[in-house]
């Protein structure tokens, strides 16, 4: 396990996403240190609690504060206060992603305004589990939950082995593609990566405004790629990390990759900018690698491509070759350590993620992870119009059961992305070679890990 | 931006009839003097000056009367597809419950509180300091003097942990206290008061019999008005577009204003599941920006004054 003093170090430096975060972690880590990190630990110290336990505290009154952007939970938060009258929730958007981060941090350091839940995704985890910010699931009658979802997404919310949140959406990867393009220049829908390079040339050459794909550099992107690909670039054990960059599984993503790069064959915007939004409109960006929750982003951001769009699996690296997906993005929510009542809290998140909630979830446009809501004839039989009709949640399910196990993201790795555009983007503005790229990247965390007391290797 | 924005504003202050009326007699008597001959550069350069300043306003309101498909679709500077503003603005004050007024509401508690306040105690500092002989006096001066090197956004973090000891995050009061403290403000009232307000007429008040508070309200802040009146300006503008410290002190979107719930709405779009609304944060925007014009427009004459003060030995 981590000693305290480095924990404290790392979310330090976690932090300098924001400029000013450094400058305030410091500060605070400085003024903090004085409240012991017993008196964090919440009400009910080392006792486990039961699944009876959370029931029982959900017959209580009490109010929990809950942090969380993701818009589906508004209306399970009603349905639940309906089901438990006593247990009043208080819904924040505290800023999505990383905005959220940030504010978390500089609430667990200053001690106080510490959300009872909150809403992280699956990259963010390894860093509030490593501070030992967030509840352990079987501290909080939550631990028999394993076999409700697939082995990759268990992994995803168990940093270090401990289950310590309950998975929300998930993303494994699938081709979003515009079928009036495709049609249009005559392109096949790719099997292959090998196919989709083809593809890329021939929109390219046919149109030279248009692209098939878009990528600016995209850390989460790039990871996720390399994980489809039979990648681990990282291991983490204990203080031990391993960063290995030139794994022959990303090695296989950045040869595919570099092509397209170079070739300058990937339309040079960034995701979820406007310029994006309005190249997935006007059909100069064809296709998307990404996923499995981007279809209500298409609908309500790209209205005027309805009917135009279809999803159909990744492509594999070699043909024939049986499917194997990674996910991409997807959120957890965890039980803060910091709360009064992470009993009560730990019904909520049960009921929002495992129990009723998971299906309204569902039901509103979220891609579930639960397989009992990923398999049900409900949510596999949706034909939305936006799609042609197309079953796409056939194609999607099938993805979520074929993802990789063994991924594990590093206990710094909001840092780490946050530094990416300095190493990795730069070879995308210059169409240099991503290997050299990717090779600076990890010496550059591989230096800053050692600085924050890890044993780091290369592997 | 700040500078482009003045440079608008001067602009429009020459044009405008009461400028030109003030300033016709001497710039007719003296032109020769006073006033080179109309520079055609500078008409081109002022001329560029204000396409530029104007051009992100233009693309505003345009892109403001469109709907959520046409702004992708349609080209950026000119209108296009259905003429949306009506029900934009409409949808904007509606979205999420009617947040947005919420948020305009918040704005402007913490304009009014923050702004007024600061104007007030920086008119009460600079007079006190410019007229009254006191110890440590000297020692105030420097210390205001050396604040005013300080940009806001760097306290904006100490603050957070001082306010976070006192429980006072999430709070009003978080936004408000911070923007009491108008260091440029006092500056300006302090130079301004050193100049436009006589000593031989506090005399001849003190001598009347007049106390100092009524001498300061009845007489004092009147020849003030001018400096009062900028900073007024100044600090409603540095309130109104507040983001770094209403953006770390508050979690709560019922306590936001509009500056950072704008940015909510916008971070919308790049979340799973979300509703993208630009149009509505654009429509927003504008909404936004139209007090803060109003308010140029109307005290501009006294901003012009106030800017100008001290600058010439009269």
């Amino acid at each position: 396990m981590i000693p305290i003093p480095r924990s404290g170090g790392i979310r330090r430096r976690a932090l300098g996403v924001a400029a000013a975060g450094v400058v305030l972690a410091t500060a605070v880590a400085a003024c903090s240190s004085g409240n012991s990190s017993g008196s964090s630990n919440g009400s009910n110290g080392a006792a486990k609690a039961t699944a009876a336990d959370v029931e029982a505290a959900l017959q209580k009154k009490s109010t929990i504060t809950v942090w969380a952007w993701a818009p589906q939970v508004k209306d399970i938060v009603a349905a639940f206060e309906k089901q438990y009258p006593n247990v009043t929730v208080n819904l924040v958007n505290a800023g999505t992603a990383t905005d959220e981060y940030t504010k978390l941090q500089n609430a667990i350091k200053a001690g106080s305004g510490v959300p009872d839940v909150a809403q992280i995704e699956y990259y963010a985890l390894p860093q509030f589990s490593l501070t030992k910010s967030i509840a352990n699931l079987d501290d909080i009658g939550l631990g028999d939950l394993k076999s409700d979802y697939a082995q990759a997404v268990w992994e995803a919310v168990s940093p270090g082995g401990t289950a310590q949140a309950l998975p929300q959406d998930t993303g494994p990867m699938a081709l979003f593609y515009n079928k009036k393009i495709f049609d249009k220049y005559g392109l096949t829908v790719p099997k292959t990566w090998d196919e989709f390079l083809a593809d890329a040339k021939k929109l390219h050459a046919a149109n030279p405004s248009a692209y098939l794909t878009n990528d600016a550099g995209d850390p989460g992107f790039v990871t996720s790629m390399a994980w489809d690909a039979g990648g681990q670039p990282f291991k983490v054990d204990g203080t031990k990390v391993t960063i290995n960059l030139q794994d022959s599984g990303t090695q296989k993503f950045t040869a595919l990759w570099n092509q397209l790069i170079q070739g300058g064959l990937l339309s040079p915007i960034s995701s979820w900018s406007d310029q994006w939004y309005a190249g997935l409109a006007n059909g100069t960006i064809a296709s998307l690698v990404t996923g499995a929750w981007m279809p209500g982003n298409l609908e309500s951001g790209v209205a005027a491509g309805k009917g135009d769009w279809r999803v159909a699996p990744m492509p594999v690296w070699t043909a024939g070759a049986p499917a194997a997906t990674a996910e991409n993005g997807g959120s957890a929510n965890a039980v803060m350590k910091a709360s009064k009542n992470q009993l009560a809290a730990a019904g909520f998140l049960k009921y929002m993620n495992n129990g009723a909630g998971a299906d309204l979830f569902a039901k509103e446009g979220g891609f579930p992870s639960k397989n009992s809501v990923l398999t049900s004839a409900d949510f596999v039989g949706q034909a939305p119009e936006y799609f042609g009709g197309q079953k796409i949640n056939e194609v999607l399910s099938a993805s979520a059961s074929s993802v990789l196990p063994g991924w594990s993201y590093l206990p710094f790795q909001v840092y780490a992305n946050s530094i990416f555009p300095d190493t990795v983007g730069k070879a995308y503005a210059n169409k240099s070679d991503l290997d050299t790229a990717l090779k600076a990247w990890q010496d550059a965390l591989s230096s800053y890990g050692q600085q924050q007391g890890f044993t780091v290797s290369a592997g | 931006m700040v500078a482009t924005d003045r440079a608008s504003v001067v602009k429009a202050g020459r044009t405008s009839p009461a400028g030109h009326t003030r300033r016709a007699h001497p710039v007719a008597s003296q032109r020769s003097i006073r006033r080179p001959r109309a520079s055609v550069t500078l008409h081109v350069a002022m001329t560029l000056m204000l396409i530029y300043a104007l051009l992100p306003l233009f693309w505003l309101v345009v892109n403001a009367s469109k709907t959520q498909d046409a702004l992708f679709t349609t080209f950026g500077l000119w209108f296009g597809g259905k003429f949306a503003l009506f029900s934009n603005v409409h949808d904007t004050l509606t979205y999420d419950h009617g947040v947005y007024l919420r948020w305009l509401a918040n704005t402007l508690l913490y304009v009014v509180a923050g702004a007024g306040g600061a104007t007030f105690l920086a008119t009460m500092g600079g007079y006190g300091l410019a007229k009254y002989n006191f110890l440590g006096r000297r020692a105030v001066f420097a210390v205001v003097l050396g604040a005013v090197a300080v940009p806001g956004t760097a306290l904006a973090v100490p603050t957070f942990l001082l306010f976070s000891r006192l429980g006072l995050t999430n709070t009003p009061l978080a936004i408000i206290i911070p923007s009491l403290l108008s260091p440029f403000g006092l500056y300006l009232i302090w130079a301004y008061a050193r100049d436009s307000v006589p000593d031989e007429l506090l005399e001849a008040a003190r001598i009347d019999g007049a106390g100092e508070l009524r001498t300061f309200f009845t007489i004092s802040l009147r020849l003030l008005s001018p400096g009062v009146i900028t900073v007024l300006l100044f600090t409603v503008v540095a309130t109104w577009n507040n983001y770094f410290l209403p953006l770390i002190m508050l979690n709560q979107p019922k306590w936001y204003p509009l500056t950072v719930g704008l940015n909510q709405w916008n971070a919308q779009s790049s979340t799973v599941g979300g509703q993208a609304i630009y149009n509505l944060v654009i429509t927003g925007s504008l909404l936004t920006v139209i007090p803060i014009v109003a308010a140029f427009l109307v005290m501009q004459r006294y901003w012009q004054s106030g800017l100008a003060a001290g600058s010439v030995k009269q």
